[in-house]
């Protein structure tokens, strides 16, 4: 083909870079209540819309509409508020004690509360989520004890993990939150495992899988795809599409498939698409998904659609590569205010009892925060013995390895 | 200068000196890197020569491979040594034998750079030191360097190269030299000797060591980090040793290894990697081979603990000044 163009190489690129104004008017987004709730023992190939839809519940008005409203009490909905509450509080004090050097790093979730918050009420006892480093509404929402969670950030000598992970990367079997490895995207595909033994021992216990946009590049994914297609294995498959891995925005590892949850549909895995800032929604789609794995119906995929609003990490600063202005742009709104808003439309709640609610919130986690910090921090206070640095590698200490922490001194 | 301009000035002038030179990895693109050692390098090469991939450790080596194969000469990054296990495979059993099977039809002139080490609190994920890994794997070479004018002129060799190489690049060395008292102040390469770096071409080929500290007394083999390190111990016991940066662990530099061993008669070896089947012990037996009958003492290891590495207790773990120089102490009066 002399006469063929050259070659050229198709390199993705966000829509805005710093300077520019953004604005997401033609991105399509559904009106809340349009999108239909299948049986949950529909045929996979008949449901490929809603991997190209986004479900939602609140309206703008902060109603309730459509066939996927009315999964939750009004308590479990109030319940549902001071929980992300209580995560933004104790994210922005954590936030605030690693610029103190109280800890080498943190990561908040601003923005994506809803997902982990929401999706923890539709889990029962015994079910087991594989979280990534974004996922500590599961633990709120789930009763863990804050100062605990604080003891893990602080790396104290009441950490559970004893100092040994960086912070945030909290493990409890207890409240179905396995240990966070750090490496992306290598829990995905243990969480089809989970969820296999599960079906091979005859159990009614489930798997929750969880991942960045980002991270569903790595082969991973792929691979627990594609078992838990085989295997039908019980397990939900959650995406986070936050928009942003680090200074990537999500088309580099979207490439040309239509949306993260369409990649379910080469593996014949339903998969379904959710505003994640919809608490509502979130909470609906989950317990749908749930409860499809629960009736041995196999593995769902659901993408959240959200916002990462903050950096990926206090190492980062979003204002390198991206508008400043974009979290305030984006269409799909704040998840506390959105149910909040949804309260008071049904008269559950006032602004009043929402400044209450606020301080209440802020006064729990600063109390937690002074326990915790009466224990001790990164730098000060009871730490870790280095003693138990040699610990847990195997299940007996070896003799060589007995013998470095005598000579370490311990 | 400091490591990081350092290795972006090599990057920038290897691009510049030949349109095959390609440079991609996880958020090196128009962020250029976590670290930023890409900075400014898509904006000045374009996005086909520079790029942001998906997160996928094996794509981006796959890829590269892939590429190198062509006749272009990737050098991609890693975003940390710790994320490198998804393209071990692609490293190993591609990469590293092409040339071998294809005796010769295909090559892989491919650079994959990775930060590797501690002391930044990264705990186990962002803290490991993986060459042994590398150097275990006959075909793929491997460098370390522990100053901004050897990561410049060893990244320019390494990107010459014919064949693949793993940079491994201290971490803890990008801002500034660390000895490993770690309560210090940092000092910043700008106000450091060992900061000066030659403009334009500087190579440092690939291969051969350094003597950072000439001595009597005792040999000690180290690099990466753990040359600033060796250095500070030799200083705070007084100890006349002579401090050797192997700076390129594979190929080794063995004459300077033995003419020194041979010369002092007892030799130290440290690494930040664990102890058991860590690159120490392949310097131990080139030591006791080419140097038994110089020797007046066993050969010591100081390394990393054989545990992974901690996030609380990093400098319980991290093989600091303190117990490099008990080392030295202790094969002094043997």
């Amino acid at each position: 083909m002399p006469d063929a163009p050259r070659l050229s190489l198709h390199v993705p690129e966000p829509e805005w870079r710093p300077g520019d104004q953004p604005d997401f008017s033609h991105v399509k987004i559904p009106r809340a209540g349009t999108i239909r709730r299948p049986e949950i023992n529909e045929k996979p190939e008949d449901m490929r819309d809603l991997a190209f839809s986004i479900i939602r519940v609140l309206n703008r008005q902060g109603e309730a509409v459509g066939p996927w409203a009315g999964t939750l009490t009004d308590d479990e909905l109030r319940d549902g508020l001071r929980h992300m509450m209580t995560l933004r509080a104790y994210d922005a004090r954590m936030l605030m004690a690693q610029r103190q050097g109280k800890t080498s790093f943190y990561m908040q979730h601003l923005g994506e509360e809803a997902i982990s918050c929401a999706f923890r009420m539709a889990l029962e006892p015994g079910d087991m989520n594989f979280p990534t480093y974004r996922q500590a509404g599961l633990l709120i929402a789930g009763g863990y004890p804050m100062v605990t969670m604080m003891c893990q950030v602080y790396s104290n000598d009441k950490d559970p993990m004893h100092g040994r992970q960086l912070p945030v990367f909290y493990s409890s079997k207890e409240h179905g939150f396995f240990s966070i490895s750090g490496n992306l995207a290598t829990q995905y595909i243990q969480a089809v495992g989970w969820a296999m033994a599960s079906a091979i021992s005859h159990d009614r216990k489930i798997a929750a899988a969880w991942i960045g946009d980002g991270s569903t590049a790595e082969s991973d994914f792929h691979a627990a795809l594609v078992f838990a297609s085989t295997y039908k294995a019980p397990v939900v498959l959650n995406i986070v599409n936050n928009q942003w891995a680090i200074s990537t925005f999500q088309g580099i590892a979207r490439g040309g498939s239509g949306t993260f949850a369409a990649r379910g549909h080469g593996f014949g895995i339903p998969a379904l698409r959710v505003d994640g800032n919809d608490y509502l929604a979130v909470h609906a789609v989950a317990k749908w998904a749930v409860e499809r794995a629960r009736r041995n119906l196999g593995p769902t995929i659901v993408e959240y659609v959200t916002y990462r609003a903050g950096g990926h990490s206090t190492s980062d600063d979003p204002a390198a590569y991206r508008p400043k202005t974009e979290s305030d742009a984006w269409p799909l709104g704040d998840p506390i205010l959105r149910l909040k808003l949804h309260l008071i439309a049904r008269g559950l709640w006032s602004e009043e009892r929402h400044k209450q609610a606020e301080a209440e919130v802020l006064d729990g986690v600063l109390a937690a925060q002074r326990e915790a910090e009466a224990i001790g921090t990164l730098h000060t206070g009871r730490r870790p013995s280095p003693r138990d640095m040699f610990e847990d590698v195997y299940a007996q200490m070896p003799a060589h390895l007995l013998k470095q922490r005598h000579e370490a001194g311990y | 200068m400091t490591m990081i301009e350092a290795i972006q000035n090599a990057l920038d002038i290897a691009m510049g000196d030949d349109d095959k030179v390609v440079v991609f990895g996880e958020d090196v693109g128009y962020f250029g890197g976590v670290f930023r050692c890409t900075a400014g390098l898509q904006k000045k090469y374009g996005t086909s020569r520079c790029f942001d991939t998906p997160i996928s450790e094996l794509g981006i080596v796959g890829t590269a491979i892939g590429m190198a194969a062509y006749g272009l000469k990737p050098c991609v990054e890693i975003q940390f040594a710790d994320y490198m296990y998804p393209a071990y495979d692609q490293i190993v059993s591609e990469a590293a034998r092409l040339r071998y099977r294809s005796a010769g039809e295909f090559t892989c002139p491919l650079v994959v750079r990775m930060p590797t080490g501690g002391g930044i609190f990264g705990a186990q994920t962002h803290s490991q030191s993986p060459e042994a890994l590398f150097t275990h794997v006959a075909g793929l070479k491997t460098v370390v360097p522990s100053t901004p004018a050897d990561a410049k002129g060893l990244l320019l060799a390494a990107i010459a190269d014919p064949d693949p190489v793993i940079f491994l690049e201290p971490k803890r060395l990008y801002n500034g030299p660390f000895d490993g008292y770690h309560e210090k102040p940092v000092v910043s390469w700008k106000k450091h000797d060992l900061g000066e770096v030659p403009d334009g071409h500087h190579l440092v080929p690939l291969g051969s060591a350094a003597i950072r500290r000439e001595g009597q007394a005792v040999t000690v083999l180290a690099y990466g980090t753990m040359v600033h390190v060796a250095l500070a111990a030799a200083e705070a016991t007084g100890i006349d040793a002579e401090v050797i940066d192997l700076r390129t662990l594979l190929p080794l530099d063995t004459p300077t290894i033995v003419a020194s061993v041979q010369k002092t008669g007892r030799c130290v070896i440290v690494h930040e990697a664990t102890l058991t089947s860590g690159f120490g012990a392949e310097l131990a037996a080139v030591v006791q081979r080419d140097c038994f009958y110089n020797l007046e003492a066993p050969i010591l290891r100081v390394t990393g603990w054989d545990t992974p590495y901690p996030h609380a207790q990093e400098w319980d773990y991290f093989p600091g000044p303190d117990r490099v120089g008990r080392a030295l102490q202790q094969i002094m009066e043997a």
